[in-house]
């Protein structure tokens, strides 16, 4: 009895130090965040406790279309993402000569600090310049320069695929070891059995995969959602807000316009969006769990 | 890796399928740097003239000796970030080997949901909590330090580096600990000589994984809670090179490229441990 005790205080001892850092850096600064988006916190010295008008300030008209946007965003950045994560991966997985080498060279989008990586897409979209405007220019899919990132529609689709550029390494290096933690004799008695590759693929390789692509499209929602440093740099929110995110739109109310208050009311909705997506994340997989003990 | 098997055996046509889309994939993954790299090649000049062109004409390396002119910082912005990176691992390391092992190991009450509360902070990036986070800085009065970007930076990368290295530490058979524990060893004595030098492979790819997430995601808690230059790490020392009238692509390519080659060196001789240890601590066992 007192051998357990002396090792549930040692494991708790051994867990302080981790549990107080977070505790203060991201637990306190949450519940600080609810408090303060009952208030009106700015660069005034004092605040004044304004109840629910933060709230409705945020319900006028323009920010039912930043939470649409957000979502519809993020849909995309995230379904492109896994498509072709799980693209990539089978094609990783093949064994072909020179595998190892290309599982390498998935990695520099995520390695290389987000900057880089969104400073380089800055200058394809250049509509004078760049790249990408002036490949489709010389092909003659284009008749003049195409700014990307000065009109509102392809702005969207712009910074999308720059997130999508992003988070496609961790996707594909994460189903390539999913793919690879499947037993071969499955692949080897269906072989046997004169299944085709793609049937293969089809019946054993993706239904295997679901547990594996429900969580991974889980973290890659959350990533998503909180993305800020892709929109940011290469458009601000703009042109005229057309690619502001519910991130981008609480980053700029609260440290752009000193508008703590308001900003935190945006930050409490982000989290309780955040929640509900963990939430229906644990519904499905507690599901899909009990599933196989049947 | 095993023998290649009959049932991996592919048919002519199916190799040039595979190989055309990994030549797809790839390109999707790799132009931009192809296009970086061409870009600090190119004379200023040719950059801004139309039609555009894909290879340099007479390109050179001369972006790379002016960038340390234009912008006399730059180095100092690349040992800001490796300064702050380095500090990071550090911190982080020492929160997270003790954490990862008792949640490894020891069955408490609550252990469960304590492990739950660590990953949820995952859920919340830095930007959401900005403002409170800026308030807190303030009132330790590190905004404007090296720590007003390292305090925040450890806080996020923990769950992670929790989950990873416990998933390496479950491996490690319970008997070793429980040998130690009849000899008389203490627990302390137990984690020090027999647990940390058998997870010291886990430990490394924690360390990597850490410093490359750090030195990945300085940019929103330098942004907001630095504005002195001698602090400032790469991702925002970058924007020295956005002039008032246009942006010097070239050096700024250039300065990227010679900004990431520190990185990346480190990286391509550890590449075998980090992915090895990626995919162990991917996959549930």
């Amino acid at each position: 009895m007192s051998v357990q005790r002396s090792t549930v205080i040692f494991a708790w001892i051994l867990l302080l130090p981790a549990l107080f850092y977070v505790t203060v850096i991201v637990a306190y600064p949450l519940v600080d965040t609810f408090i303060l988006s009952f208030t009106d916190a700015s660069l005034k010295k004092t605040t004044k406790w304004v109840g629910w008008i933060n709230y409705e300030k945020i319900f006028n008209a323009t920010f039912a279309e930043v939470i649409i946007r957000t979502f519809v965003w993020t849909f995309f950045s995230v379904s492109i993402k896994m498509i072709i994560g799980v693209f990539g991966a089978s094609m990783l997985n093949a064994a072909v000569p020179g595998r190892a080498l290309f599982r390498v060279l998935t990695t520099p989008p995520w390695i290389v600090p987000m900057a880089i990586g969104i400073f380089m897409w800055g200058w394809m979209y250049n509509g004078q310049f760049g790249m990408i405007s002036g490949v489709l220019q010389r092909v003659g899919f284009a008749d003049g320069p195409i700014a990307f990132l000065a009109q509102g529609s392809t702005a969207f689709w712009a910074t999308i695929i720059t997130d999508v550029w992003i988070g496609v390494p961790l996707v594909t290096l994460y189903m390539l070891a999913a793919m690879q933690s499947i037993p071969q004799d499955l692949y080897e008695a269906a072989w046997t059995d004169g299944a085709g590759r793609f049937y293969r693929f089809r019946r054993i390789t993706l239904p295997l995969l679901i547990p594996s692509l429900i969580t991974m499209s889980m973290l890659s929602l959350i990533a998503t959602f909180n993305s800020f440093d892709i929109i940011w740099i290469l458009t601000r929110g703009g042109p005229s807000g057309e690619t502001t995110t519910m991130i981008i739109d609480t980053y700029r109310t609260a440290i752009g316009s000193n508008k703590y208050g308001e900003g935190a009311a945006r930050a409490v909705l982000i989290c309780i969006f955040l929640s509900i997506f963990c939430l229906a994340y644990f519904r499905v997989t507690s599901r899909l769990s009990s599933g196989e003990n049947r | 890796m095993s023998q290649p098997l009959m049932v991996n055996r592919y048919r002519w046509y199916e190799l040039i399928g595979i190989y055309a889309g990994i030549l797809a994939f790839l390109t999707f993954i790799l132009a931009p740097f192809v296009e970086g790299f061409l870009v600090s090649l190119k004379p200023l000049s040719q950059l801004f003239s139309s039609p555009y062109r894909f290879i340099p004409q007479n390109g050179s390396f001369e972006a790379y000796r002016t960038m340390w002119v234009s912008v006399p910082g730059f180095a100092r912005y690349i040992f800001n970030s490796f300064f702050i990176s380095t500090i990071v691992t550090a911190v982080v390391l020492m929160l997270v080997v003790p954490a990862a092992y008792a949640f490894a190991r020891f069955k408490f009450r609550g252990s469960g949901h304590l492990l739950g509360a660590f990953l949820a902070v995952n859920m919340f990036s830095g930007a959401v909590l900005l403002i409170p986070l800026f308030r807190l800085m303030r009132s330790f009065g590190v905004l404007n330090t090296y720590f007003a970007i390292i305090v925040p930076g450890v806080a996020f990368l923990i769950p992670s580096a929790i989950w990873l290295l416990r998933t390496y530490m479950m491996r490690i058979p319970r008997e070793l600990d429980e040998a130690a524990f009849v000899d008389g060893a203490s627990h302390f004595y137990t984690l020090r000589r027999v647990i940390l030098p058998i997870a010291m492979p886990g430990i490394t790819v924690v360390a990597i994984t850490t410093f490359i997430g750090s030195y990945a995601q300085q940019f929103i808690y330098a942004l907001t809670f630095n504005s002195k230059t001698e602090y400032a790490p790469l991702p925002v020392g970058l924007f020295a090179y956005f002039g008032r009238q246009e942006v010097i692509w070239n050096e700024l390519m250039a300065a990227s490229f010679v900004g990431i080659a520190p990185a990346m060196i480190v990286i391509f001789f550890l590449q075998r441990y980090l992915v090895s240890g990626l995919t162990a601590g991917a996959v549930k066992q």
